[in-house]
């Protein structure tokens, strides 16, 4: 048995080595795309961390991943001169968005559902604007503008955004960032997945259950949500410092409303509480919309001679109607966890009795 | 017999309504202690009151030689107060195994490092855990539902999986709302020897109940409320005889109150 299991981490540990040069072989914006279904796992691990375990509902939770990607551009990028590396770099836009995570949270302690959700809105949408308007009396941000020539990924010599030939393969920018950002998300998911199976794991299913059972259980309630913010803000935070050296340039537009409401599709989506449905659900989210494009738009090309619908154009549209066929037939989402599954079919049958 | 508790003055308001006014008593360690009274007497607001889910206006309780002023429901827990609901409030899908095992949660320190780490200290911390709560699930004779979803027990075992949850926080003192409730007579049957094998175990009980004859036949000393004024305390057969109680549950004679079932 242990020795079977070996061999299945081993195949798949080569499979996702592999999978760049696979993906290179169809075509480099595949590699760009897996690049950025990692970045949105992450993201959505760490909503899922907030609104799957403890039940908070955050619409405002792309602000910690705006964070965490300014503070990298901030300390890498010619805009302050500033070109601290990574490994510091990095680790401090995972601690500022988790201390974010804390500031924004605290404010919200008393408030559940809907109204927490209005109010996390809200935070979101005040660091987009302060992003966007700090440029004035003193330039920290750049405004609306954004900032610019971010430093890759680099170690010594080694940077992760150019293209070079090492023993005889060709590496492209993509490709080389693929490896820190899997690895990244692999740890990233065995975090979430021992947290949860954690005496505070089960703190937050709890609060998530019944805030005042939890407390007359003598659980904190204010530290145990603090902890569930800065725990989910410290991911986007580590997400944002990545996604702003593989671009090499952020603004204010890329951390919109918009973006809160996809990465909670994704845990929606793909099964609340559950950590492979969450994964499953971003790495659809991000791959399908570039698999339409490339299908669809050929398809049209081949019957009408031309391009009647912009798949692009109507993403949004597509968004909302496989939520709501997804909703509809599997409403803990693609691959719902065990305790989402009980919730929903006691709904529909009563107790077992004796 | 050493005093566990003291209740000194305890008032609570709720706009207009006086739900407690001056309210006094005080629990020996190691007793069972009846709180009685009709419905809107003030016993749910008076467990609210002692477990830090309401600020008193006024008067404060003792627990242990410490007063409990001002305290947060989890510090109370800390403190060794654990209680249960009048409306069964459990983690309805979590297992049965997962409630008790949060009962265990101001018991236990593994934080976030040790979460991730997974060290010896936690792993050895998350099987004593789970152990200690499979032990109170066999304790109160749900153990073959640990790993069913709480919501989907039975209602008797619901209220005994509370109690399972609430002892798993080791404390000095139980309070129990209405634990008899929605139970047939055999399973209060069931509950009363519960209730004695708790007290074995050297905790104090502290039982807002309206099955008198369970009241009658396991309580000490009993309380009785009325409006949220104490209007009688003591034995249960001198409480049983007063004429204020009668007439605050019936406005009738004794003849007709005698026995059980008010």
């Amino acid at each position: 048995m242990s020795r079977r299991k070996w061999i299945g981490f081993a195949l798949i540990a080569i499979a996702l080595l592999l999978m760049p040069f696979a993906l290179a072989a169809v075509g480099q914006t595949w590699v760009r795309v897996i690049n950025l279904a990692l970045l949105y796992v992450m993201l959505a691990l760490g909503l899922n961390i907030v609104v799957g375990f403890a039940g908070l509902l955050d619409l405002g939770y792309i602000a910690f991943y705006a964070v965490g990607a300014y503070a990298y551009a901030l300390l890498g990028s010619p805009h302050f001169g500033l070109h601290w590396p990574f490994w510091v770099t990095l680790p401090i836009g995972f601690m500022v968005a988790a201390v974010f995570g804390v500031l924004l949270g605290a404010p919200t302690l008393k408030l559940r559902g809907d109204y927490l959700a209005i109010v996390t809105l809200g935070f979101g949408e005040i660091i987009r604007i302060f992003m966007n308007n700090l440029n004035a009396p003193i330039n920290i941000t750049n405004g609306p503008q954004g900032i610019n020539l971010i430093d890759p990924l680099k170690i010594g010599d080694f940077s992760f955004a150019k293209s070079e030939v090492i023993a005889g393969l060709t590496l492209t920018g993509p490709m080389k960032y693929y490896y820190p950002l899997m690895l990244l998300t692999l740890a990233i998911i065995v975090l979430n997945l021992r947290l949860q199976n954690s005496r505070i794991g089960r703190a937050w299913e709890a609060v998530r259950e019944d805030e005042i059972a939890a407390r007359a259980m003598g659980i904190n309630t204010r530290n145990i949500k603090l902890l569930a913010f800065a725990m989910g803000a410290s991911f986007a935070g580590l997400a944002g410092g990545l996604f702003a050296s593989m671009q090499g340039f952020i603004s204010p537009e890329s951390f919109g409303l918009l973006e809160s409401i996809m990465v909670l599709s994704m845990v929606v989506l793909g099964g609340m509480g559950n950590i492979p449905g969450v994964i499953l659900g971003a790495v659809l989210l991000t791959g399908l919309p570039e698999v339409i494009r490339f299908t669809v738009v050929p398809a049209q090309q081949a019957i009408f001679g031309k391009v009647l619908i912009d798949p692009e154009a109507i993403r949004m549209l597509l968004f909302g109607l496989a939520l709501v066929l997804v909703m509809n037939a599997r409403p803990g989402g693609l691959w719902p966890s065990a305790v989402r599954k009980r919730e929903l079919a006691e709904r529909h049958e009563p107790g077992v009795g004796t | 017999m050493s005093e566990l508790l003291i209740a000194q003055g305890i008032s609570k308001r709720f706009g207009g309504v006086q739900a407690l006014s001056d309210v006094d008593f005080t629990i020996g360690s190691g007793e069972i202690y009846g709180l009685i009274g009709p419905n809107g007497a003030g016993k749910t607001s008076l467990f609210n009151v002692l477990t830090g889910l309401y600020a008193p206006e006024a008067g404060q309780f003792t627990f242990a030689a410490q007063p409990l002023a001002r305290l947060q429901p989890h510090e109370v827990a800390r403190r060794g107060i654990a209680r249960t609901f009048q409306n069964i409030r459990l983690f309805a899908n979590l297992s049965a195994l997962e409630n008790v095992m949060i009962g265990r949660h101001i018991r236990s320190k593994a934080g976030v490092i040790g979460a991730v780490l997974r060290n010896r200290a936690t792993l050895a911390e998350e099987a004593a855990i789970a152990a200690r709560a499979l032990e109170l699930l066999e304790f109160v004779g749900i153990a073959a539902h640990a790993n069913h979803a709480a919501g989907s027990l039975p209602y008797g075992d619901q209220r005994r999986l509370e109690i399972a949850r609430a002892l798993a926080t080791e404390p000095r003192l139980l309070a129990l709302d209405e634990p008899a409730a929605g139970m047939n007579a055999s399973e209060t049957l069931g509950l009363r020897a519960l209730l004695e094998s708790i007290r074995a175990r050297g905790v104090t009980l502290l039982l807002i109940e309206h099955d008198m004859r369970l009241v009658m036949g396991v309580c000490d000393r009993v309380l009785v409320l009325d409006q949220g004024r104490v209007i009688a305390e003591g034995l249960p057969q001198e409480v049983q005889r007063d004429p204020r109680v009668v007439e605050a549950y019936l406005g009738a004679p004794l003849s007709t109150a005698a026995g059980a079932g008010v």
